[in-house]
């Protein structure tokens, strides 16, 4: 609980510190959403208050900015973030087999976080990748052509990488 | 001797592992005790070659692909420093036939050069455009561009000189260039391989407009998916203002243009002109209505021009060689060049710049190589998930804006996605609707509401509940949906599911005959 409170304070430290940075630019609100989902990896809440009284906006326009936006969170996701395409392209290249084979091995559906806090899975509507389809991306990194033996590996790799860390 | 080996920064090549090849190549020289330039360069688009590595020799440019990792130490025992014979040998890559064929006006440079090196991309014409730009008063960019015959290449196809000079012709303090680089149709990559690939072409055209039609303010909207092209176009635009291509007094001429990259946020309707406006504001990108038009009433209410990515990378080359020089290339009303892009289901997919003409055929067969699968080609579908469904027996139709509009379909923004007889069109039908139902803003009441419906009709039509009523519905509603809604999405989404219907009767449970029919 503690720990929990601690990450809240600082979280609520860097958000009054990005706020500051970024509330004189002309349309602000984006590229301070963006600046807060960066640092903390969701756009929580708690923070609609303060960004509404620095940009003179009530905290229901910064509600339906922050949920109009796929790109932005209201929760905080899991330790990674599995978006596998779902747009024309990848389908042609077979991106349904793809989709349901994640969701059978994570047990999770879109928008969903696996149990142990892992992967959470997203759907993405393409990332310009479509002369090597299908597309899967983890956290940052783009993987194209990808079969579903490749995306177990994918996965593995993705939690070993959590087990050395 | 220094060997100047190049390796693709670009984010498809990134995709299948040009990390690790250009990590590996320089661990191998190391270990030979070579001396090695790993120049990050654009792709040259042929994607299923990447990762291709080339190596500068006497002789010219060599390269090898597809490369992996574990092909890198053979490589340097082939001695491919110096171009020699290696089972990926692709030989000199300007003699490659996939790339000589091609009309390179916008992509000259995209792979050529070091993407963030303002010295390369000088040293290989660039800037000569706004060179020329600044000795010609306003009017005369304008009619450039006008004469051109260069339309809006993200999908509308309006002349970009004549957007222009609507907005020179405005009387305002503060102007605005914004760069719609939301790039969200399937199929799609062009935007990215030139913001990724040859980034100082995009911001030599933007100075150009600015300088043409009096902004000291752009703004590049770009899509979130794209954080590779977010860093090469930051890193040039830092080079740029550095030596005095943007800032205050452009080359010494006295003009300003200042330019920023915002990030956009993951909505497809933002690459509408009106709604991206809204999201550079900081709002939700409701689709505005027109009139006023963004030239006259744009950004933050001043005076905008709004161009595509494409739009504003092909005018250094109009500015450099002139109009006359651009008109020369394409057919009938679509002059100049257009960067298709090869997607979906074919063997070669890529990025191949023509003049308007070439056929869908040749591009899918003589460019693409056929299906990847092996299997035949059932359908395309041109121009993002708003365009039409072509059939086999529309694969003759030449690439050009007009032709595309006689058949009920639309070119957009270049991109080709090709299926395999695999394809369930009824599904694709069902699929349009959805991503529609998605993506819709919810301004207006045929997108935001018609969306659902027409998937849940689509559902009716495929488990045959009420076949002949429902198939009637669903053209009821795309003629709601088309001639109602307030912008392109809701608009268009009829076009993939009426093609779909009409070319492909037979997955919706309908004869050919029976279309006739049920269409009375």
């Amino acid at each position: 609980m503690s720990d929990l409170q601690t990450t809240h304070e600082i979280s609520a430290a860097v958000i009054d510190a990005l706020i500051a940075k970024h509330r004189q630019q002309p349309g602000a609100l984006l590229p301070l959403l963006h600046a807060i989902q960066d640092a903390v990896g969701y756009v929580p809440e708690y923070c609609y208050a303060s960004i509404s009284k620095a940009l003179s906006l009530s905290v229901a326009e910064v509600h339906g900015v922050v949920t109009f936006y796929h790109h932005f969170r209201t929760h905080k996701p899991g330790r990674h973030i599995m978006q596998i395409c779902r747009a024309e392209s990848c389908q042609a290249m077979g991106s349904e087999v793809l989709e349901a084979h994640a969701k059978s091995c994570l047990n999770v559906d879109y928008h969903q976080t696996t149990a142990d806090g892992a992967i959470t899975l997203e759907p993405v509507y393409c990332m310009g990748n479509c002369a090597l389809s299908p597309t899967v991306v983890i956290d940052d990194e783009i993987y194209g052509r990808v079969s579903p033996a490749e995306l177990d590996a994918l996965i593995t790799e993705a939690k070993v990488s959590e087990v050395k860390a | 001797m220094v060997t100047k080996v190049y390796i693709p920064r670009d984010s498809s090549a990134l995709a299948v592992g040009a990390e690790k090849v250009a990590v590996a190549v320089a661990v191998e020289a190391k270990i030979r005790g070579l001396d090695v330039e790993i120049i990050r360069n654009g792709s040259r688009g042929l994607y299923w070659m990447e990762t291709m590595v080339e190596v500068a020799t006497e002789q010219g440019r060599v390269a090898y692909g597809p490369v992996k990792v574990k092909d890198v130490a053979s490589l340097f025992d082939a001695d491919f420093m110096h171009g020699k014979p290696h089972a990926l040998s692709l030989g000199l890559t300007e003699e490659i036939e996939w790339l000589k064929k091609q009309q390179r006006l916008t992509f000259a440079r995209v792979g050529i050069t070091d993407p963030v090196s303002l010295e390369d991309y000088i040293a290989h014409d660039g800037y000569k455009g706004l060179k020329n730009a600044l000795k010609l008063s306003g009017a005369e960019i304008v009619k450039t561009v006008t004469d051109s015959g260069l339309r809006g290449r993200g999908g509308a196809a309006f002349p970009t000189g004549i957007k222009w000079n609507t907005v020179l012709g405005c009387e305002s303090e503060q102007k605005y260039i914004v760069c719609n680089a939301d790039e969200g149709d399937s199929g799609t990559y062009s935007d990215r391989m030139i913001m990724e690939g040859d980034p100082f072409v995009l911001i030599e055209g933007m100075t150009i407009a600015g300088v043409a039609v009096g902004a000291t303010q752009g703004y590049i909207y770009l899509r979130s998916e794209y954080p590779h092209a977010l860093v090469t176009l930051n890193e040039a635009i830092e080079a740029a203002n550095q030596a005095g291509y943007l800032g205050d007094n452009i080359l010494g001429s006295g003009k300003t243009f200042n330019l920023e990259v915002r990030r956009a946020a993951g909505a497809y309707v933002c690459g509408e002109e009106t709604s991206l406006l809204e999201s550079l504001e900081g709002k939700r990108g409701l689709v505005r209505f027109k009139p006023p038009l963004p030239a006259i009433e744009g950004l933050f209410g001043k005076p905008t021009v709004v161009n595509n990515v494409i739009s504003l990378a092909t005018v250094p080359i109009i500015l450099d060689k002139g109009a006359q020089f651009y008109a020369d290339y394409g057919m009938g009303r679509s002059r100049g060049t257009l960067p298709i892009q090869l997607a979906g289901n074919l063997k070669h997919g890529g990025l191949v710049e023509l003049a308007f003409g070439a056929t869908l055929r040749e591009l899918l067969y003589s460019y693409g190589g056929g299906s990847a699968s092996g299997k035949p080609i059932r359908a395309v579908q041109v121009g993002g998930p708003l365009g039409a469904y072509l059939p086999e027996s529309q694969f003759d139709t030449p690439l050009d804006y007009e032709e595309f509009a006689k058949l009920w379909a639309v070119l957009g923004h270049g991109g080709i996605v090709a299926f395999d007889d695999s394809v369930d069109m009824a599904k694709m039908a069902r699929y349009a609707f959805e991503f529609c139902a998605v993506e819709s803003c919810g301004k207006c009441t045929p997108c935001r509401i018609g969306s659902t419906r027409g998937m849940e009709v689509i559902d009716k039509i495929t488990s045959g509940k009420d076949h002949a009523k429902s198939i009637q519905l669903v053209r009821d509603l795309s003629d709601t949906m088309l001639n109602g809604s307030l912008c392109a999405l809701g608009g268009m989404t009829p076009y993939p599911v009426l093609s779909a219907l009409n070319h492909f009767p037979e997955d919706f449970g309908v004869s050919s005959a029976g279309l006739s029919s049920e269409a009375k």
